[in-house]
């Protein structure tokens, strides 16, 4: 049943092509994951500022981004960047750029609720100490409250990273060569699936596994704000 | 952007029949997960709080395997790797009646499953020791003193995270798709195929996934309000 030799044979195409993208199919786990969470953080950040924007026009209009795409399934969101990008855009997309977008603008929503919340916890008397020494309030957000929110955030901001990690694995299904589709591939020659899709299962957990074990070594060295 | 719109393709032909079945489907495949995960949570979740190790170690080991892989490879792992290793007769009975819908129910429950376990443990750690304590006191066994005190209590705190958990394995049920369940996600695909009218199918799809998830969440906001209790500052919090 546990035939590690199938494994064995199939690492370097597992590991090299699927999880670090590396070969001659466009693809990567952490190909993808990393520009993600990198453009999904950034994309974040403004997402959450403009939930607690005074003026309505930016307020509403976030809000309504925020809810729609929590309530919608990723794989949908992946569809839609799919069918519609092309239409826009007016030529066809690689697989890699309509999983990236997918994933930015689908994370976006969940990060920037995050960096809401991290504002939010900032005590207002900074705001208004920044405000009385002069600064402007796009100096304030930038010099005084993000940094103190970016510390407060840390935590909810890793598990968020996991879930996207996690996520990832969805790009197979546009056909994007990451680990899941790499195991698929290698099932498909072999027919091996319980070891096969057991290891991938286990290069996971290790990442993601390792990413919550530092989440929670740093809520304990930062402590509650 | 040259892009002619046809939103007849939604009522006319197969579709409206396919989107229903699809979302019938949906809903199926999320309910029996659902009964899933809420057992699996509930005990797991549970066990992480008890002071004899063996039981706790076994929960901390299925919540963190489980939680921690992502559910597109529980789905192809219930569907190729586990039939197998089932007895034949099983095997044949499974093939017969659906075997992808019960391999995505229990993907999906056993991941949820691990899912709902953190929320209800924080449930649990969120009630004052002091309950477990007065419950011993008063001649309940442990197994009774969760039975009767510590789980009513944490099932009603939790109703607001619950709530999110259940949404996000309604939100999860799209997954199914790729082991070929016919649910919402892969209807919407499929009208899509027939029509290659993909705006107006995915827009379809889209807006009863919305539909879902808001009339669950108002629905829950309520029970929310009704089942708070009044003493305790978790579950007493009033909405504005």
């Amino acid at each position: 049943m546990l035939d590690l030799d199938v494994i064995w044979r199939n690492l370097s195409f597992l590991l090299v092509q699927g999880f670090l993208g590396i070969g001659t199919f466009v693809g990567g786990t952490l190909r993808l994951a990393i520009p993600s969470i990198v453009l999904g953080f950034i994309l974040g950040i403004f997402i959450g500022i403009a939930r607690l924007a005074p003026p309505a026009w930016i307020r509403v209009p976030a809000m309504l981004y925020v809810e729609f795409f929590r309530g919608v399934p990723l794989v949908m969101v992946i569809f839609w960047m799919w069918f519609i990008m092309p239409i826009v855009l007016g030529t066809t997309i690689p697989e890699f750029g309509v999983a990236l977008t997918a994933f930015v603008v689908f994370e976006a929503a969940y990060l920037g609720e995050i960096v809401r919340a991290g504002i939010q916890s900032v005590p207002r008397g900074q705001v208004e100490a920044g405000t009385a020494l002069g600064l402007t309030g796009a100096q304030g957000m930038r010099f005084v409250i993000l940094p103190q929110a970016l510390k407060n955030m840390i935590p909810s901001l890793v598990t968020q990273f996991i879930v996207l990690f996690k996520d990832t694995s969805l790009a197979s299904i546009i056909g994007f060569m990451d680990l899941t589709k790499a195991a698929q591939v290698v099932n498909n020659r072999e027919i091996r699936p319980f070891p096969i899709y057991l290891f991938i299962a286990v290069v996971y957990w290790v990442c993601t596994y390792s990413m919550s074990r530092y989440a929670r070594y740093l809520e304990k060295r930062i402590g509650p704000a | 952007m040259n892009y002619k719109f046809n939103w007849s393709v939604l009522w006319t032909g197969e579709s409206g029949q396919w989107l229903l079945s699809g979302l019938i489907i949906t809903l199926e495949l999320s309910a029996a997960a659902w009964l899933i995960a809420v057992a699996l949570g509930i005990v797991s979740g549970a066990l992480r709080t008890v002071r004899v190790w063996p039981l706790r170690a076994a929960a901390t080991f299925y919540v963190e395997f489980f939680r921690n892989v992502p559910l597109l490879v529980w789905m192809f792992f219930w569907y190729f790797a586990v039939p197998p290793l089932l007895p034949q007769a099983m095997q044949d009975f499974l093939f017969a009646h659906g075997l992808e819908f019960w391999a995505a129910v229990c993907a999906l429950g056993v991941y949820s499953g691990a899912r709902f376990s953190e929320v209800l443990r924080s449930g649990i750690q969120s009630i004052p020791k002091t309950q477990m304590e007065a419950s011993v006191a008063s001649g309940l066994t442990t197994v009774q003193a969760y039975r009767y005190v510590i789980l009513p209590v944490a099932l009603r705190i939790i109703i607001p995270p619950g709530t999110n958990e259940s949404l996000n394995l309604l939100k999860n049920s799209s997954v199914a798709l790729t082991i070929s369940v016919a649910e919402l996600t892969f209807q919407t695909r499929q009208i899509e195929t027939y029509t290659a009218r993909a705006i107006e199918a995915l827009t379809a799809g889209t807006l009863i996934y919305l539909v879902l998830c808001v009339s669950i969440a108002t629905v829950m906001s309520w029970v929310e309000r009704r089942t708070a209790i009044p003493g305790l500052i978790v579950g007493g919090r009033q909405r504005r």
